[in-house]
């Protein structure tokens, strides 16, 4: 069951279970972790977490000198919120994960400061916007964390040029209930990996929503571990790839305690020749996560030719005693049947298949809740199609 | 008057197993304010017919003519047809995820009118449409035939066939899968259109159910992809007693 599933824009390919009677191909929860650069072997580009990736293009994210110095960011106060910039010494650094691959430790290996969001009490909304980074290679690392109980929203957005490797750790003390927005509206010529890690507590809730939808090569990998018995993690995703870009998100999904429940949406489509997307969801079911509920999907709207679309996921599971686990993957053409019955009530062709890309899209953009950024990042949409035309 | 007018139409469409003919020349007439049931077996090509009408690319047609008060509607694109005045109630409506019903609704009515509906009265239009179609308001925020049960689709359906106003509307087994209760209300509002526009409706089912409810002035008996009988209402009566049996074995 956890067979891998690989579907191109060739027609459309369903792919559907709900059981959990499977036989790992591999084990995540054994996969090496350091944060050091050095402790991970060469990259080749046939590695399992590289080998969808232009690995040629990211060499200097990969292994090159990094400026880890902390740079220019915006943000509008909000209540119950604190930014601030901390040591790598400070306690809360390294708390929610450890990188899994080469660029992320050589990320944590050269940051000098972390970037600290702390959340508590009702929190307003927080955007945090860095516009500036420059052609420079940089290393990056972030802290969001939400104090027992709080709720907030935290929009972190990136625009502009930059080359950038980074990790992000959100940590959710028990009963907190918080959504982190990453944006990733870069300019077309940027490199970005990021590794963003959440650790969830008892009775917490995450929403984490990642939208790419500017950059050369942009790979944002979000992982979520569900360490609190009853702790929930909505991950959702929206991606639009033109010709030549790069886009990837590699989710995974740890279920640790007990009673825990997870939703993984992701959808993107593509455009152009050389569009290339990749979303790997992986779901591990650990031996102590009785009462598991888990589901995740991925579809991927194909709307020209010459573009690939990568869509893998993974269920491991080593209790039985669940709640449910399944998977979906479908990348598909347009689908006709929706062109026909738009049409046949008199909307014209190009007209009906604005209609049914944004709606196809603009379902995961209505998830975030904060009705500015939603309008924006609708315009955007609406943009990325009109330039498809 | 307008009319509706086909002859001689001839229709496959490519499977796995090659070109298969399914209608083998039909002509139909219908005029503006008339209804006409279009009746028969399963696979004797009514859906066919229906859908080849609204322009379905999946159909081919390969002879005889469509023309719409002398129009060719088989030169004009599916959207073009819809504006012209024809309308296809679906059998099985297509979900459109993200896509809410007010947005189509809205959309939809502009592209047929050629304007935007007055922001003022439009609201109230589609809320007392739905009223009458006994929809709950909330309908309006969902998106289009996600999540619907059989019977708000085919309600839905109805709901657009009273707020665009088309000139003929074709009717592709919009009894399948209702209650007593939902093809009544169904009905009334086909009922409607037909007394309050005109409405020219082609209407094509395998029961004599709807017909209850729904009167037609000519009931055409399909067979094998060609009208194998034509009469007034009392053939239905007729088909409701005997089945189709009699044109199958006449046909063996």
């Amino acid at each position: 069951m956890s067979t891998p599933v690989q579907t191109e824009q060739h027609g459309l390919t369903e792919h559907s279970h709900g059981g959990w009677a499977t036989v790992p191909v591999q084990t995540r929860s054994e996969r090496f972790a350091s944060t050091s650069h050095d402790d991970f072997p060469e990259v080749t580009g046939r590695e399992a977490i590289w080998k969808y990736a232009p690995v040629d293009k990211l060499r200097e994210l990969i292994d090159g000198e990094l400026d880890g110095s902390p740079y220019a960011i915006l943000y509008p106060e909000a209540a119950g919120t604190d930014v601030e910039w901390i040591d790598r010494t400070h306690e809360l650094v390294g708390s929610a994960g450890t990188p899994e691959d080469r660029a992320a430790a050589n990320a944590w290996t050269s940051f000098e400061k972390a970037l600290h969001i702390r959340l508590d009490g009702e929190a307003e909304t927080l955007t945090v916007t860095r516009t500036a980074l420059g052609t420079t290679a940089r290393a990056a690392h972030t802290v969001i964390s939400a104090a027992k109980g709080s709720t907030g929203l935290v929009v972190l957005d990136s625009q502009g040029v930059a080359k950038l490797t980074e990790n992000l750790e959100i940590v959710l003390e028990d009963d907190a209930n918080i959504t982190v927005v990453s944006v990733q509206e870069w300019d077309d010529t940027a490199l970005h990996l990021a590794s963003q890690f959440a650790r969830i507590g008892h009775g917490a809730t995450l929403t984490h929503i990642v939208v790419s939808l500017g950059g050369e090569v942009v790979r944002v990998n979000p992982s979520a571990h569900l360490a609190g018995e009853g702790a929930d993690a909505e991950l959702y995703g929206v991606y639009f790839a033109d010709a030549g870009q790069h886009l990837e998100q590699q989710v995974y999904v740890h279920h640790e305690a007990a009673h825990t429940r997870s939703r993984v949406t992701y959808k993107g489509a593509l455009n152009g020749e050389g569009a290339h997307t990749v979303w790997i969801g992986d779901v591990l079911i650990g031996r102590d996560a009785t009462g598991t509920d888990t589901y995740e999907q991925n579809r991927n709207l194909v709307l020209s030719d010459g573009t690939r679309a990568d869509s893998i996921p993974n269920l491991e599971i080593e209790t039985g005693d669940i709640e449910g686990a399944g998977h979906a993957s479908a990348t598909g053409r347009f689908d006709d049947e929706q062109l026909f019955y738009l049409q046949a009530r008199g909307i014209p062709e190009d007209e009906a298949r604005r209609l049914v890309v944004l709606g196809f899209l603009s379902e995961i953009v209505q998830k975030i809740g904060e009705p500015a950024l939603e309008a924006r990042l609708h315009e955007a949409l609406e943009a990325e199609l009109a330039g498809t035309r | 008057m307008s009319t509706l007018e086909i002859k001689d139409l001839k229709v496959s469409i490519e499977t796995d197993q090659g070109t298969k003919h399914i209608l083998k020349g039909v002509d139909l007439t219908i005029n503006e304010g008339e209804i006409h049931a279009v009746m028969g077996p399963n696979g004797s090509g009514k859906s066919t017919l229906a859908y080849t009408i609204a322009g379905h690319p999946r159909y081919n047609v390969e002879g005889g003519s469509i023309t719409f008060d002398g129009q060719d509607v088989l030169a004009m694109s599916v959207d073009e047809r819809a504006r012209a005045g024809l309308f296809l109630a679906m059998q099985y409506p297509v979900e459109i995820p993200g896509v809410t019903v007010t947005n189509f609704l809205r959309t939809a009515k502009t592209a047929i009118d050629g304007e935007e509906p007055s922001i003022r009265h439009w609201g109230g239009t589609v809320k007392e449409a739905m009223g009458k179609l006994r929809m709950d308001p909330s309908f309006a925020a969902r998106n289009v035939n996600e999540g619907f049960s059989g019977g708000e689709k085919k309600r839905h359906e109805i709901l657009q066939l009273e707020l665009l106003k088309p000139k003929f509307a074709i009717l592709d087994e919009t009894d399948s899968g209702l209650d007593v209760d939902a093809l009544k209300i169904v009905s009334e509002g086909v009922n409607r259109a037909h007394q309050e526009t005109g409405l020219g409706v082609l209407l094509i089912t395998h029961y004599t159910r709807i017909l209850r409810y729904i009167t037609p002035d000519f009931v055409h008996v399909f067979v094998d992809g060609k009208v194998a009988e034509e009469g007034g209402p009392e053939l239905a009566e007729r088909l409701e007693d005997e089945g189709y049996d009699r044109y199958l074995v006449a046909q063996a």
